[in-house]
């Protein structure tokens, strides 16, 4: 067992736990974005930093990833750490606004405004399809492209994969893409064979509101737009 | 021919110094990639040819060698003649034949050809009394320029693989005892104590393998110590390997150099070959039981491989992307193997020390930082090229001294260290002395060892712009604050370089600037503000001079500057050649105009322009 203490309370947890894990055991909350259980831990959003050590020596690193060592003195609500994650989510929003995970996040942290030129992005590249696909659905069909702000996910040299299997479990666990992988331009989705998951409102003429499991329903609203 | 004992090796050397000592006179022709772009392979056939041509060759009394770098690149193609110690710059193929009947025949000096010093105006003959190369302590470099890389019998007549015949009557404990005393610490940028690591290193268990690792991927635009090493000294970045792999039980090498190499990957390999026919790398090494061996990897030249555990992805043939420390390399490596990963000069430094004694190497230098570091010095100064001095040396020594200070009117500014993630140290720093703490304590950064000298024609905002549109480029991109928050601080600096930023978005940039360093996990990202940051430290009126004047003090920034002509112009039609716009207009002889709504701002007229005519507010 290894012993430290987070926000002071002191704690023990076997070898190898993460001090994500350690903290939500413990009933501390940390936000996260790139984290799932059942993935393995990546650290791409860093919305999960936490302060460790002391002095001038003090660091933040990202909760998610670095595993508990004995004795260190961990600090999940710092100044330090609450001026980060206000930022990470202040540029989050300045990329991705449309996204209901990150609106939802911002607004529990009280950000309500950012200051950057506003973009419209679809991706955040967190990660979490790639892993999904690789590690859950053992599929591989997506990866991660090119690097600093070209860096982009999609399946090797844009072609349509051959071992998509169409599952839509990427789709699943995006907190920010919804809109592109659902929405009827195959061109714009991630693997270009997203529109498994197209919904029944686009196939037929006549739509019942009953069928849509999307709520709110991003084509539903498009569609309405177009027939006015 | 294999060598089976220290006893072959001596005698191996004992071969070369003869074959050697009936060699009269040398003439070395740098072959550094500086000089081999300005036409040293040329000047050496030409040599060659001459001195075949007049038959002295058959005489065994003179012979070419292409050598290694011998840091005064900005005067390539360098000759230097053995053992009169002279030295000429800028050689020609034409002037070769002159060249060998007065100096290597009659011994007479072509002053023209001479290095001349800028202060006292006199004509320098010897090689080590040119002040570039007197003010310097070569002992990295002491060699490159002086053998022929492609020969590992050269490398033995200067005292190679000594070192490593001295290591194996040692026990591996008094090696790494021996690198700890001597205080060494990491070339590559973060300066850890080498000694701890090989430690960490030779505690990992045995038996399942364990990797050595030579990082040669050196990615900072500019920086070219390690590619120096590598082009001329091959065979002691082997040498310092195979006393690392003796001391911590290492297996297996590998030697990371960049792609974009490919003098550096062509002697290495050369090496290699060579140092395993004679079974200096292999099994049994020289009877001793010890077995290593070397490898090479080519990199596609991303400066986030540099990063060690990027590095370790790319050599795994992964996505070269950082992953978190702990664990660290040390305790899961390559293929989650035991790694340690030095920098290039790093191990080169390690003959010298096994060599010479822990005690000598650490008189060299100061009290925590022995030794020397080799800097690629370049901008505005007279001298540029490799130089290696003794850690703790203030800038003013390295700036005015070796690098023989400004070239023009314009006074030097500042001082760029560390690379594209290192920060700028003003004038009335250079005081400081050059070691790992006082670096990071001014806001700098030793990174691999780039120092770029700035005048007062260098805008900061610009500068800072600049460095980080190449770490936006060279980002992995795997941390959200490290991509996005580049690329928004390039788009803030974009803005106020163009005169469109606010006090607002000044202060953002600070903030951004602050939470992307703490909140990424390698150190790119952590060292990705720093050109930010020192810039608003030490130039904070630059920056508001662009936002509430709109004014760029260097006259650097396009959208804030325009061209006008003075009454210093003769009419001599010379900017009107140059200009692609046609926006400028004249009489010869007469006061010329610019048209400012044609005219780009390339500042093609202001170089061509011979009477500071030209100026720019
Ligand atoms: C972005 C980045 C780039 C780096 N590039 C290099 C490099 O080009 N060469 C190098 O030797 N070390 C580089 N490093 C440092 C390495 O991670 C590592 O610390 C070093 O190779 C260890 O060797 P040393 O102990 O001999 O310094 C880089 C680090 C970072 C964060
Ligand atoms: S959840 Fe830890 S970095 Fe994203």
């Amino acid at each position: 067992m290894v012993n430290l203490t987070i926000n002071g309370l002191n704690v023990s947890v076997e070898e190898g736990t993460t001090l994500l894990e350690a903290a939500k055991f413990w009933g501390i909350p940390i936000p996260t974005l790139c984290h799932l259980d059942g993935l393995s831990p990546y650290g791409a959003c860093r919305l999960c930093v936490v302060e460790i050590g002391e002095g001038p020596k003090a660091s933040l690193v990202s909760s998610c990833t670095y595993p508990a060592e004995e004795g260190l003195k961990v600090r999940t609500a710092s100044s330090r750490v609450i001026r980060a994650r206000r930022m990470i989510l202040e540029l989050l929003l300045a990329s991705c606004p449309q996204s209901k995970t990150i609106q939802d996040l911002a607004a529990a942290h009280g950000v309500c405004q950012q200051r950057f030129k506003q973009e419209y992005e679809d991706c955040i590249l967190c990660g979490l399809c790639v892993r999904m696909c690789e590690e859950q659905m053992m599929a591989k069909a997506i990866g991660f492209r090119s690097r600093g702000e070209n860096r982009s996910i999609g399946t090797p040299f844009d072609i349509k994969s051959d071992v998509c299997r169409l599952c839509g479990a990427c789709m699943y666990v995006c907190p920010a893409c919804q809109l592109r992988c659902t929405f009827n331009e195959p061109e714009k989705t991630i693997c270009g064979s997203g529109q498994n998951l197209r919904p029944p409102c686009l196939e037929k003429e006549q739509f019942d509101d009953m069928m849509c499991y999307m709520d709110p329903c991003v084509a539903c609203e498009i569609q309405k737009q177009n027939k006015q | 021919m294999r060598l089976s004992n220290v006893q072959d090796l001596e005698k191996q050397r004992q071969e070369a110094n003869k074959a050697k000592a009936g060699i009269k006179k040398t003439i070395l022709v740098c072959a550094g990639t500086g000089c081999l772009a300005s036409g040293a392979a040329e000047v050496a056939e030409a040599f060659r040819k001459e001195i075949k041509d007049r038959g002295i060759d058959m005489k065994v009394e003179l012979t070419v060698k292409t050598t290694g770098c011998h840091g005064f690149c900005e005067r390539g193609p360098i000759v230097t003649f053995l053992p009169s110690g002279i030295l000429y710059q800028h050689v020609s193929p034409e002037e070769v034949q002159e060249i060998v009947e007065k100096t290597v025949i009659s011994g007479k000096i072509i002053k023209e050809l001479l290095y001349r010093d800028p202060k006292t105006k006199k004509y320098i003959e010897q090689y080590s009394e040119i002040p570039f190369y007197a003010l310097q302590t070569r002992i990295v470099l002491q060699n490159s320029g002086q053998i022929d890389p492609a020969s590992i019998d050269d490398y033995l007549t200067v005292g190679g693989f000594s070192a490593l015949a001295k290591s194996l009557s040692m026990q591996p404990e008094q090696i790494i005892q021996e690198v700890e005393n001597s205080g060494l610490k990491g070339r590559g940028g973060a300066g850890f104590p080498t000694g701890l690591k090989w430690k960490a290193l030779a505690n990992q268990p045995n038996g399942r393998g364990k990797f050595l690792v030579c990082n040669g991927d050196e990615g900072d635009p500019g920086a070219y110590m390690d590619r120096s090493v590598l082009e001329g000294i091959p065979h002691s970045v082997i040498e310092g390997m195979l006393i690392g792999a003796y001391a911590t039980g290492a297996t297996e090498g590998i030697i990371y150099v960049r792609n974009e190499y490919p003098l550096a990957v062509k002697h290495l390999n050369i090496a290699l070959q060579q140092a395993r026919e004679l079974g200096l790398l292999g099994e049994n090494i020289l009877g001793t039981g010890f077995s290593f061996d070397i490898n090479l990897v080519k990199g596609a030249g991303a400066f986030v491989c540099g990063e060690e555990t990027a590095l370790i992805r790319s050599i795994e043939g992964k996505i070269p992307e950082p992953r978190q420390r702990p664990p660290f390399p040390v305790q899961k490596g390559i293929n989650a193997k035991p790694t340690v990963i030095n920098n290039v000069e790093t191990w080169a430094n390690i003959p010298i020390i096994i060599e010479g004694g822990a005690k000598a190497f650490a008189k060299i230098g100061t009290k925590n930082n022995s030794g020397t570091k080799i800097f690629s010095l370049v901008g505005k100064i007279r001298n540029t090229g490799l130089v290696e001095v003794p850690m703790g040396i203030t800038i003013k020594e390295i700036v005015d001294d070796i690098g023989g200070g400004p070239v023009g009117k314009a006074k030097i500014k500042a001082v760029q260290t560390g690379g594209p993630s290192g920060g700028c140290i003003p004038a009335e720093r250079f005081d400081l002395p050059i070691d790992y703490d006082s670096l990071t304590e001014a806001g700098s950064i030793m990174g691999s060892g780039g120092m770029i000298v700035m005048d007062e024609n260098t805008c900061m905002v610009d500068i800072a712009k600049y460095f980080m549109n190449f770490l936006k480029d060279e980002s992995c991109g795997k941390c959200f604050t490290c991509r996005k928050g580049t690329q928004r601080m390039y788009e803030i600096l974009d803005d106020i370089s163009k005169g469109k930023g606010t006090l607002e978005q000044l202060d953002l940039l600070e903030q951004l600037a602050h939470v992307v360093k703490d909140t990424t996990m390698c150190g790119l990202g952590q060292t990705a503000p720093n050109p930010v940051l020192s810039t608003l430290r030490y130039f904070h009126n630059e920056y508001i001079q662009h936002i509430e004047k709109k004014h760029c003090q260097a006259g650097v920034c396009k959208e804030l500057i325009t061209y006008s002509i003075n009454e210093n112009c003769t009419g001599c039609q010379a900017c009107v050649k140059v200009c692609t716009q046609d926006a400028i207009t004249g009489q010869k002889k007469q006061r010329h105009v610019i048209d400012t709504t044609k005219c780009i701002k390339c500042g093609a007229c202001r170089s061509a322009c011979k009477f500071e005519a030209i100026e720019v507010v």
